[in-house]
């Protein structure tokens, strides 16, 4: 198989897009290729759902006063920018779409251990969806995504049971896609692929299936408990019945915190593979970058009281969880120094991916430093509820995790669909975001450090915020522009795209060496890995034409 | 091109054998480690619930005590010890599979089976005990009037005791809905081995429902003493 | 094999149903949660056939959510046990 740019042949050959036509061909579907691209569907439909929440949010606060909605309403709206961001866009979004696509392929692997329980996910995802989207349509949830007790258990008159049933049902989406995602990676490597020749895309997913089997549950009761305590006047949670509010907030963030890495670690896997392919270079310290993924999803399990410092905890507790807090940067911040050190003499190229992947290292170091400055008590004190925090999990999720997934969708896509993106659009695109981006959220760092509240409608008492606030939303426009654009000639490059040959990057991975788009079952006969991974000086020697370790059967 | 799907000689002898696994074995191992990864979930799943215990139980000891003290022991020792047997019922049916006693098999499922059923019974006069009592959290709870254990002239804080029925109600609760879960469980493993589908070289359901339902029963091993007897000392 | 198990559970089962009658203060919490922790390791290792395990990973599974349950309620009691110190 000759590594070249090859023209394909004009008549399609049979792949999982055109293998069976028609609907129930796809909601009845087991394989996995289509089970991402249902996800990625209905994923992309809840972003921009909770993108058109962010832009009311933002056109309220271009002037200090509560002009545009109402306090009630204002509450709604970043309650469900919140839950649908976090549970409907941004857990699922990597591992449901890449990682189900991919990781069977990047393994050798037919499938993944449990199709049919992948199609489950798929359809609880959904049906907690729905019960989402109609819980916002008659009234929605105003506690804000946290849903915090006792408002959340004893004040709110708002749909809390519904919106909590459906992030439930999400939940169980989610950890079933975590226990897919380890059976079958310890299970269904080919043989050969043993654990150190893995793509560490493949090591990110595994730590983040850990997070998802083990902290998802936990949320999971707590939602129980708090739609039990909403019901009949429990009083776990009620301070008048002697309940604590606080144990609330620990049951809660015991999984929202190691939520943020369920979110943040996929997106360090894709990095890892483009910044390795567009540098055309092993990446530097493998062993490394795998186990701080690991670390990362342990560590992450010990700092959960970092968001309760101000809400009354021990002083003491506090002291060890700011402690165990700096401690959970360590594994982040090795990944970065890989990285960097890894684009070290590299041979760059600068196609959409890779920009993405830089947007993430710039952006995500940001994030990842100012939650730093969150972890010490004393500063923590000064910015807890206002802008900063706002900033700093902003920069995380949208300038890492996004960055990251769209920089994934890229570098991937011709595999995916058969068909190259339009490359000067996809970098205009790429910049677009980074602009926009970087003009919406830098000015919250300082809004914050001000010290202007968050989750507040009316800033009035502090009219010198409106400068930056308008800056913001400015921003804010940019930014849905820029993601926008790679919507619009995804869908053009369908139809009118390129067809893309098998490996139009020539990158390294099992997935590379099967067709564009991969047939059913991806492999026609099980391979057999003999080389190591990032093999990138073996795919650019000048000797193209030598024996190379990496004959793979692919299905034609 | 070849039709990948076409069926080899010896899939047609074992149609358990899924297509994406290359060998028996390598389904039965994944499934295997797939229903201990879903134990692990459950574990947290129950964990909350049992830190939301250990916070109050610490708070509000004397009160959960004369609570626990309200709680019938000798239904609950019994419940332990119908789960200890049914669980011994399972790890037979177990060997039965492997060893190809398919009336064995049956008697045991059955047997555990009815064995559940005997456990949410005994579950059911407890919580109509309860219910009668006015012990039930909500609008009619009250707890008047009782003496702590040790302390004769001391009386609990019927706020605190509502806390103690709660999270008894919800744990329980749960662990009864997990039950009525594994009933439906074995109903089926129970309808496969009477079509004679479990062999020695293929019984994982058996195994991974067995897996199942020790952990229900490990669950209640420890929801037993810290519920019944929290302190019972006259 | 299995028998002998099931035996030694219902005794304990009750051993620690009689303790808890007998007046032993603090000890009382500690010997039911050990007797608890006993049955219920016996239950998984002979009943659950963890300690004839072919795979190390069943073990490591298990270790794992043990280590995540008591991380649970070990590091949310740091902040009770010390709430009232000072």
């Amino acid at each position: 198989m000759s590594m070249d740019i090859a023209i394909p042949q004009p008549v399609e050959r049979e792949n999982y897009l055109n293998k069976k036509y028609g609907v129930w061909s796809w909601l009845l579907t087991t394989d996995h290729k289509r089970i991402a691209l249902l996800y990625l569907l209905s994923i992309t439909f809840f972003f921009f759902i909770g993108g058109f929440f962010a832009l009311l949010i933002r056109l309220e606060l271009l002037t200090p006063a509560g002009d545009l909605v109402q306090a009630d309403t204002y509450n709604k709206l970043f309650t469900m920018h919140g839950m649908v961001m976090v549970f409907f866009f941004l857990i699922p979004s990597i591992p449901a779409v890449l990682g189900n696509f991919l990781v069977p392929m990047m393994i050798g692997a037919k499938d993944l251990a449990f199709p049919r329980v992948n199609l489950l996910s798929w359809y609880l995802y959904v049906i907690g969806g729905v019960l989402m989207l109609h819980c916002m349509l008659t009234g929605g949830v105003d506690t804000g995504w946290t849903f915090y007790a006792p408002y959340s258990t004893n004040f709110t008159n708002t749909k809390i049971v519904e919106a909590g049933l459906a992030i439930f049902i999400a939940g169980f989406s989610s950890i079933l896609t975590g226990l897919n995602f380890v059976v079958t990676i310890h299970r269904m490597r080919a043989p050969g692929m043993t654990w150190s020749r893995l793509p560490l895309f493949i090591w990110a997913h595994y730590a983040t299936s850990i997070i998802q089997l083990l902290g998802t549950p936990v949320v999971a009761v707590t939602i129980v408990l708090v739609a039990a305590e909403r019901a009949l006047h429990l009083g776990i949670f009620d301070p008048k019945l002697g309940g604590d509010p606080l144990l609330f907030q620990h049951l809660f963030w015991f999984y929202s915190h190691p939520a943020v890495y369920i979110m943040i670690l996929p997106s360090m896997g894709v990095v890892t593979e483009i910044i390795a392919c567009f540098s055309r270079k092993r990446i530097f310290g493998y062993s490394f970058i795998a186990f701080s993924s690991i670390a990362i999803a342990v560590f992450g399990f010990l700092v959960w009281a970092h968001h309760m410092f101000v809400a009354g905890m021990s002083v003491y507790a506090a002291l060890v969880f700011s402690l165990l807090s700096y401690a959970v940067a360590v594994p982040s911040a090795i990944k970065v120094f890989n990285w960097t050190a890894t684009l070290y003499k590299g041979s760059i190229h600068y196609d959409a991916p890779m920009l993405y992947a830089f947007g993430f290292l710039g952006l995500f170091t940001i994030g990842g430093l100012t939650g730093l400055f969150l972890s010490a008590l004393g500063i923590n004190v000064h910015v807890t509820d206002t802008y900063f925090v706002v900033a700093h999990f902003h920069y995380i999720m949208v300038g890492g995790a996004v960055m990251g997934y769209l920089g994934g969708m890229h570098f991937w896509w011709p595999k995916i669909s058969g068909r190259l993106y339009p490359e000067g659009w996809a970098r205009l695109a790429a910049l677009i975001v980074f602009i926009g981006f970087n003009l919406t959220f830098f000015p919250q760092f300082l809004l914050g450090y001000m010290g202007m509240p968050r989750r507040y409608y009316d800033y009035s008492h502090m009219p010198e915020f409106q400068v930056l606030n308008v800056l913001s939303t400015a921003g804010a426009t940019v930014l849905g522009v820029g993601y926008l654009l790679p919507m619009v000639y995804f869908l053009w490059s369908m139809r009118y795209g390129k067809p893309a040959p098998d490996n139009p990057w020539n990158a390294a991975g099992l997935e590379w060496m099967t067709a564009s788009p991969p047939t059913t079952f991806n492999f026609e006969e099980e391979p057999v890995v003999t080389w190591e991974a990032y093999n990138y000086e073996e795919l650019d020697s000048p000797d193209k034409d030598a024996p190379r370790s990496q004959e793979v059967p692919v299905a034609r | 091109m070849p039709d990948s799907t076409a069926v080899l000689p010896q899939e047609e002898q074992r149609p358990e054998l899924l297509h994406h696994f290359s060998d028996a074995e390598q389904q039965r191992d994944a499934s295997s480690l797939g229903m201990w990864l879903f134990l692990a979930t459950e574990v947290m799943f129950f964990g909350g619930l049992f830190c939301a215990y250990l916070v109050y139980r610490r708070w509000y000891f004397a009160d959960f005590g004369a609570a626990s003290k309200s709680i019938d022991a000798t239904l609950g020792a019994t419940n332990t010890a119908v789960l200890i047997c049914s669980s011994l019922t399972v790890v037979l049916a177990v060997w039965a599979a492997q060893t190809a006693r398919r009336t064995l098999l049956l008697l045991m499922l059955a047997i555990t089976m009815l064995l559940g059923c005997a456990f949410l019974g005994i579950k059911a006069v407890e919580y109509k005990d309860k219910f009668e009592e006015h012990h039930v959290p909500g609008a009619s709870f009250s707890f008047e009037h009782v003496p702590i254990p040790g302390h004769p002239d001391q009386y609990a804080n019927p706020r605190h005791a509502q806390i103690f029925f709660s999270l008894y109600f919800v744990m329980t609760g749960l662990h009864a809905l997990h039950m009525i879960i594994g009933l439906g469980i074995f109903s089926w493993l129970l309808s496969m081995a009477w079509k004679g589908r479990f062999t020695p070289e293929y019984h994982t359901p058996v195994e991974i429902g067995g897996l199942y339902w020790h952990f229900v029963d490990i669950v209640w091993i420890y929801l037993f003493p810290l519920l019944y007897l929290i302190d019972r000392h006259p | 094999m299995y028998f002998g198990i099931w035996a030694a559970l219902l005794i304990f089962t009750f051993v620690t149903y009689k303790a808890a009658f007998i007046e032993l203060g603090r000890f009382n919490a500690a010997v039911a949660l050990g007797i608890a922790t006993l049955k219920a390791t016996l239950v998984a290792l002979f009943f659950m056939h963890v300690w004839h395990a072919g795979e190390k990973l069943t073990k490591v599974v298990v270790i794992s959510a043990l280590f995540f349950l008591l991380l649970l309620l070990g590091l949310t009691m740091t902040d009770y046990a010390t709430r009232l110190w000072s």
